[in-house]
């Protein structure tokens, strides 16, 4: 007796990649679904609830797509092993849906018949029958039925209705459960693939009539789209209008967002609180709060831009025209739109190698995006600039600012494609030259609702777990830069009697090489929570007032404090330090555990020490020290 | 049998190419980053079973890599280095 039938029965969806799955999934579930990940592996778990119209509660999990259960990556092991109910704590499914495109069906034929071997019944369900149809595509459903030995059914996800002969099947299905049968699968070697893939087109000859061409849209589209040159400079015009957007549209909103913690503290700080609660509630909850919801409005754009990318099938067709270029610093072809997206923000950019298959690939991925310059070093860097830098032009015509604000930019992009080649040569020697395959799929006009969806679960997965890692963090840097309190009659800053300064002394012996003195060791505790946060901590540990030309003022009293050589150094520092609480955060949950965050953080200590220590050192060394 | 002179690999063909698989042979593809069994597993699992029908559709700008290949009616983006375990006929 199955128990898990009496409750709600599990329902796997298996598929091809792009053949419909998720849009599928969102249609039988509408908004009754959650995002989270399975426990220890970056892999999405994607679950929901539905109701058949026989008032049957089913249980619905959307697996990762796939070719075969031979499973090539942490997201077909899961596949593979959510259907063979090997996973730990979950059930094993009662029934799975074979997902494939009628449009595309020759390598779901393939999956569907090694499904048959998992010892659950298999149902197939042919999705956007709607597109086959129109491209002169006839499926003899019966006769497919008959040769496959499975149920068929045909379905459109993104019509009303679309839906209603797959929802019948399963309540057909689900009333009458055979007992579990003992799953004979096991993991075909090229015989065993060659014989099913030559049954597969037998099947397929005998039950879908295709109209000799390819599609029209799509060939021509690709004509120009994957042109080697024309191809490049599209992708790059594409690129370049995503990264204004993610700038320029999400800037009203972010201003709004952060106008609206200000106002928040402000009214806070007016309320008659004793000072140290005040102080916890404005300066640690909300500013905390505050500084990780201000990026909120990027990382809608950026995913809606991603997602329709994707949804159109354009994703894959960038991987491989950017594959070459990234190959050479032995990254995935894939990982350029993170790479680029953290140019804005490594949290977003991390997030966004999802997209990558191969869990090395990805690794690597995550562990270079906070290399690339984010905008939250764009304050940090401006100031030191504008205060050290002089304001004249070299060769006649670069002026000196900007080209120290380019070589820091440079820097970032080299030191990320160096870590990622280092890596590759040094740890995953084994696997060096992930072979890059994928398919091309044709391309399709996205679905308004199915977007809105998926950029709603990025959104609100960002807000909800990235936030509750992130604040604690705040608190703590918090805690580090109020307690102790300054005694009675304290005439320099609160936060030179804290411990956040008593650290910053006791670490001075290790950063006197690198030309920081204590003040800048306390600037960079509170820098810890977000980059720019630094440039407030040396205004008030220079006691400088905030205000519209505190930066001026700043940058002043820094000229007058610090040498040359230290100024360089905190510049080199900031390109490679972990200074980000946020995004190591991030990458502790997107890699499932603590050890990939901590070697983040380890080697760009290492790297953001070294760069001062030299930079410094060869300044000291040429009198400006 | 097949004649043998006008075998040529996937992994050679110039873009516009038409032609049928006629075997997979791993040896033809030594720098590929798999074992031969994998990149075998692989290349079925993706279509490329002897009788299909191959058509070279694109190519990269560097070195003429990747390659987009119609097998049947899917489109595949490998590269060239894995496409010599492909051998095919032209048609």
């Amino acid at each position: 007796m199955n128990v898990s039938v009496e409750l709600a029965p599990t329902v796997a969806l298996v598929g091809n990649p792009n053949c419909g799955k998720t849009a599928l999934f969102n249609a039988l579930t509408g908004s009754r679904q959650k995002v989270a990940n399975y426990p220890g592996v970056t892999v999405e778990k994607k679950q929901g609830r539905l109701t058949t119209p026989g008032g049957r509660s089913i249980q619905l999990l959307d697996l990762p797509g796939t070719y075969s259960l031979r499973a090539r990556s942490p997201d077909e092991e899961i596949t593979r092993d959510a259907v063979l109910g090997k996973l730990a704590g979950e059930t094993p499914p009662d029934l799975i849906i074979c997902v494939g495109d009628a449009s595309n069906l020759r390598l779901a034929l393939r999956l569907a018949l090694e499904l048959k071997h998992v010892g659950r019944p298999v149902v197939l369900a042919l999705n956007m029958m709607d597109i086959a149809k129109k491209r002169g595509i006839e499926v003899d459903l019966a006769k497919l039925a008959a040769e496959l030995a499975l149920p068929v059914v045909s379905s459109v996800a993104v019509r009303r209705g679309g839906t209603d002969a797959l929802l019948a099947e399963l309540d057909r299905l689900l009333a009458n459960l055979p007992p579990v049968a003992a799953a004979d699968w096991k993991a075909p070697d090229a015989g065993a693939l060659r014989g099913a893939q030559s049954e597969a087109d037998r099947v397929l000859r005998a039950a879908v009539k295709m109209p000799g061409i390819p599609d029209v849209g799509t060939t021509r589209a690709d004509a120009i789209l994957l042109h080697p040159v024309a191809g490049l400079a599209i992708l790059l015009a594409i690129l370049f209008v995503m990264f204004q957007a993610v700038f320029a549209w999400a800037k009203p909103a972010m201003e709004l967002i952060s106008a609206g913690f200000t106002w928040l503290g402000a009214f806070v700080g007016s309320l008659p609180l004793p000072d140290l609660v005040q102080s916890f509630l404005k300066d640690g909850l909300i500013a905390g709060v505050g500084s990780v919801i201000v990026f909120l409005p990027q990382i809608v754009i950026l995913f809606f831009f991603i997602l329709l990318l994707e949804d159109l099938g354009y994703m894959a067709r960038a991987a491989f025209l950017m594959d070459k270029i990234m190959g050479g610093a032995g990254l995935h072809g894939r990982a350029f739109i993170p790479l680029l997206s953290s140019f804005a923000c490594a949290i977003p950019g991390i997030m966004a190698t999802r997209v990558i298959d191969d869990r090395r690939d990805r690794l690597t991925t995550i562990l270079v995006a906070p290399l690339m310059t984010c905008s939250a070093r764009i304050p940090v860097y401006t100031l030191i600039i504008s205060a050290f830098i002089p304001e004249r032009e070299v060769w006649g015509f670069v002026g000196l600012q900007g080209l120290v604000m380019f070589g820091l930019y440079a820097a970032g992009i080299t030191g990320a494609l160096t870590v990622s080649f280092v890596m590759k040569r040094l740890f995953w020697r084994s696997t060096a030259g992930e072979p890059f395959m994928l398919e091309l799929p044709d391309y399709k006009i996205p679905q308004a609702k199915s977007l809105a969806m998926g950029v709603w679960a990025r959104a609100t997965a960002f807000l909800k777990r990235a936030g509750t890692t992130i604040l604690s963090m705040m608190i703590l840097i918090w805690v580090l830069a109020s307690f102790p309190q300054a005694p009675e009659g304290a005439t320099d800053p609160a936060i030179n009697y804290s411990l956040a300064a008593m650290i910053g002394h006791f670490i001075e012996p290790v950063t006197s090489p690198l030309g920081f003195n204590w003040q800048i060791n306390v600037a960079l505790i509170p820098g810890m929570a977000a980059r720019e946060v630094a440039v407030g901590a040396l205004g008030t540990i220079y006691a400088v007032n905030g205000g519209a030309e505190a930066t001026q003022q700043i940058g002043q009293a820094l000229a007058a404090h610090w040498s040359l050589g230290t100024a360089l150094a905190l510049l080199a520092w900031y390109i490679f330090a972990p200074q980000c609480a946020s995004t190591l955060a991030v990458i502790r949950r997107e890699t499932g555990g603590w050890k990939w965050m901590w070697v983040t953080f380890g080697y760009m200590l290492a790297l953001a020490y070294a760069a001062a220590l030299i930079v410094y050192q060869v300044a000291a060394a040429l009198g400006a020290g | 049998m097949v004649d043998l002179s006008t075998l040529l690999a996937l992994g050679e063909a110039r873009v516009g190419f038409r032609g049928r698989i006629s075997a997979l042979d791993m040896s033809r593809a030594e720098g590929a980053g798999l074992p031969a069994s994998e990149l075998e597993r692989r290349l079925i699992e993706l279509g490329f079973v002897e009788g299909a029908d191959v058509e070279l559709l694109h190519q990269g700008l560097f070195g003429g890599d990747p390659i987009a290949v119609r097998v049947a009616a899917t489109t595949i983006a490998l590269r060239r280095r894995e496409a010599m375990a492909i051998v095919v006929t032209p048609r």
